[in-house]
């Protein structure tokens, strides 16, 4: 892959991810901050490419297991738990139903 | 059409998810599904990748990828709230090392000949930066779980000379990056490796070592960024444009938040990160004269309810202090009880309370009080003067009114929730101590604030069967 282009998109996407952000309600910090931590994992994909190169080294296939491993916790436990948070994020009417519902 | 299109189609396709996905979390109507879309983008990018010429070998793939979605659903439903940015921090860790050994593999797939390079002094410096972020992100998310799960403390540790011991070990990492990228001996290349993959752990240690637990939404922030910029220089490794974006846009997102949790302290990130901040309780501030006069007048939630009873504005301020005795339930059902009182209740969120950004919020939002009746600092503090009652559970820092009175103060120009404006002031504490920031609280001598000692969720309990008794008779 070209270098250059990889610079190229390295850039746009910096301004692209100030732009997407810069107004978010601090209401909505946690859950984006768990949100993009499960964009995070992406790094799966390199993972990915390691543990399934099956070059004759077990080294690459130990480490690419264990980062398989780990980049999908970071993403299956970052994807549930910013989706259970939100679920929790309700207005007046639905709190309050959900409210009588425990209650009673 | 060729294997490669197709991939890097979908690789398109994931990378415009998740763009979609992050511009839908900032709005608080479509959040959800832009977690979900974001998922999405990731369920194709991790597909496709499986059909990539390189992967020819399954059996190690699926056992990574079964055994990491079992632990991290687990994870995602055991998890309480209150330990929230514990989960965080863990995660975040999680993602560095998975891209500290994406590089390390990189490295050793290099070294054994199986992938040749293009420009292979460039890679070279990408492994290297790959691991170095990796490896801070790693040890320093993992140092941060320990001060927020309290297995640490919580306490910024300080020691003689450790400025130096940190600048000498970011020399080490450099100088054995530069030996490993113009090297040509395979041996010193593995020597410089191993040197710079072990400091890189140890800096992550040392960085955050000196961070308190009061500062943590900004370390959090920073290590979320950190984990994203880790990604994206893996992406860069391994050339491929979908971690470099995903990477990139968690990075400027992390940095982002940063610097509105910077902001809300009134600090820089220089001085968040290498001050020690909070280490002692800077026994030579003398204090300023009649600033800190007056006494600490205890109040029973009897007298609270009488308090209560007759205010119409009511506003509620929690700290970090609401999540320790996980107070957020009896805060909601006091909240409604002062409500069929016929009372107006707010809860004012001060961006840096509690452990991470948006923390208040998150807690809150679980004991289902509605998100309309959270206010943020800019628009509580112009009604202030207007309140009956201010509440404030567990939070100090964050309305010590020297911050804004008091030059002297540490914490000056930080900018609070300004509780002391409203007619009387009841503090919930659990002792006499003070805030992270080791600073007594002017709030608290006031003369018309009144403190409610004890845990937090007992007082409020108590206070609100005390409104109970009163509807039954």
């Amino acid at each position: 892959m070209d270098l250059i282009l990889l610079f190229f998109i390295f850039t746009l996407a910096a301004f692209l991810g100030f732009e997407l952000i810069a107004k978010v309600p601090s209401q909505l910090h946690t859950p984006l901050m768990s949100g993009s931590n499960a964009i995070s994992g992406i790094t799966i994909v390199g993972a990915l490419i390691a543990a399934g190169a099956d070059d004759g080294s077990w080294i690459t296939t130990v480490l690419g297991t264990a980062a398989v491993t780990l980049a999908m916790i970071n993403v299956v436990g970052g994807y549930l738990v910013t989706d259970r948070m939100l679920g929790m994020f309700k207005k007046k009417d639905t709190a309050a139903k959900k409210t009588e519902e425990t209650s009673s | 059409m060729n294997r490669e299109i197709i991939v890097n189609s979908a690789y398109i396709a994931a990378s415009i998810l998740f763009i979609i996905g992050l511009k839908m979390l900032g709005r608080q109507a479509t959040a959800r599904k832009g977690n979900l879309l974001s998922g999405l983008g990731m369920l194709l990018a991790i597909v496709v990748t499986l059909l990539d010429r390189q992967v020819i070998e399954y059996t190690w793939i699926v056992v990574g990828l079964v055994a990491g979605s079992v632990i991290g659903v687990a994870c995602a439903r055991l998890v309480k709230m209150t330990t929230m940015p514990e989960m965080v921090a863990l995660l975040n860790g999680f993602g560095g090392l998975a891209s500290l050994i994406v590089g390390t593999a990189e490295y050793f797939r290099i070294r054994g000949g199986t992938v040749t390079t293009e420009n292979p002094m460039f890679t070279s410096s990408v492994i290297f930066l790959t691991i170095l972020i990796g490896g801070i992100t790693f040890t320093g998310s993992m140092l941060a779980f320990g001060k927020l799960a309290e297995w640490l403390s919580g306490r910024p540790t300080l020691f003689r000379g450790q400025h130096i011991v940190n600048s000498l070990l970011v020399v080490l990492t450099l100088g054995a990056g530069v030996a490993f990228v113009l090297s040509g001996d395979p041996e010193s290349r593995l020597i410089a490796v191993g040197v710079f993959t072990v400091v890189s752990l140890v800096l992550g240690w040392t960085l955050v070592m000196p961070i308190g637990g009061g500062d943590m939404p900004v370390v959090i922030s920073l290590l979320n960024s950190l984990s994203g910029l880790a990604a994206c220089a893996a992406g860069f490794v391994i050339g491929n444009n979908v971690l470099v974006v995903a990477g990139c846009l968690v990075g400027t997102s992390g940095v982002i938040l940063t610097i509105i949790m910077c902001k809300a302290m009134n600090r820089s990130l220089g001085n968040v990160l290498f001050s020690g901040f909070g280490a002692a309780p800077a026994p030579d501030a003398a204090p300023t004269p009649g600033a800190m006069t007056g006494e600490l007048k205890p109040i029973s939630p009897e007298d609270t309810f009488s308090v209560l009873e007759a205010a119409r504005q009511v506003v509620i301020i929690p700290g970090y202090g609401m999540a320790v005795s996980q107070a957020q339930h009896a805060v909601r059902e006091l909240a409604e009880l002062l409500e069929q009182n016929g009372a107006e209740v707010r809860f004012a969120i001060h961006p840096v309370a509690g452990r991470m950004p948006g923390h208040m919020n998150v807690l809150l939002a679980e004991a289902n009080v509605p998100y309309e009746q959270l206010v943020e600092m800019d628009a509580v503090n112009p009604v202030m003067s207007s309140m009956d009652v201010a509440i404030v559970i567990g939070a100090n820092d964050v309305v010590n009114p020297a911050a804004a009175n008091d030059p002297t103060s540490p914490i000056h120009g930080m900018p609070i929730i300004k509780a002391h404006e409203a007619r009387t002031v009841i503090c919930l504490k659990r002792g006499k101590g003070t805030g992270f920031s080791g600073l007594e609280n002017q709030l608290f001598l006031l003369p018309h604030t009144r403190m409610l000692y004890g845990d937090a969720k007992n007082s409020l309990q108590g206070v609100a069967a005390e409104f109970k008794s009163l509807a039954a008779s």
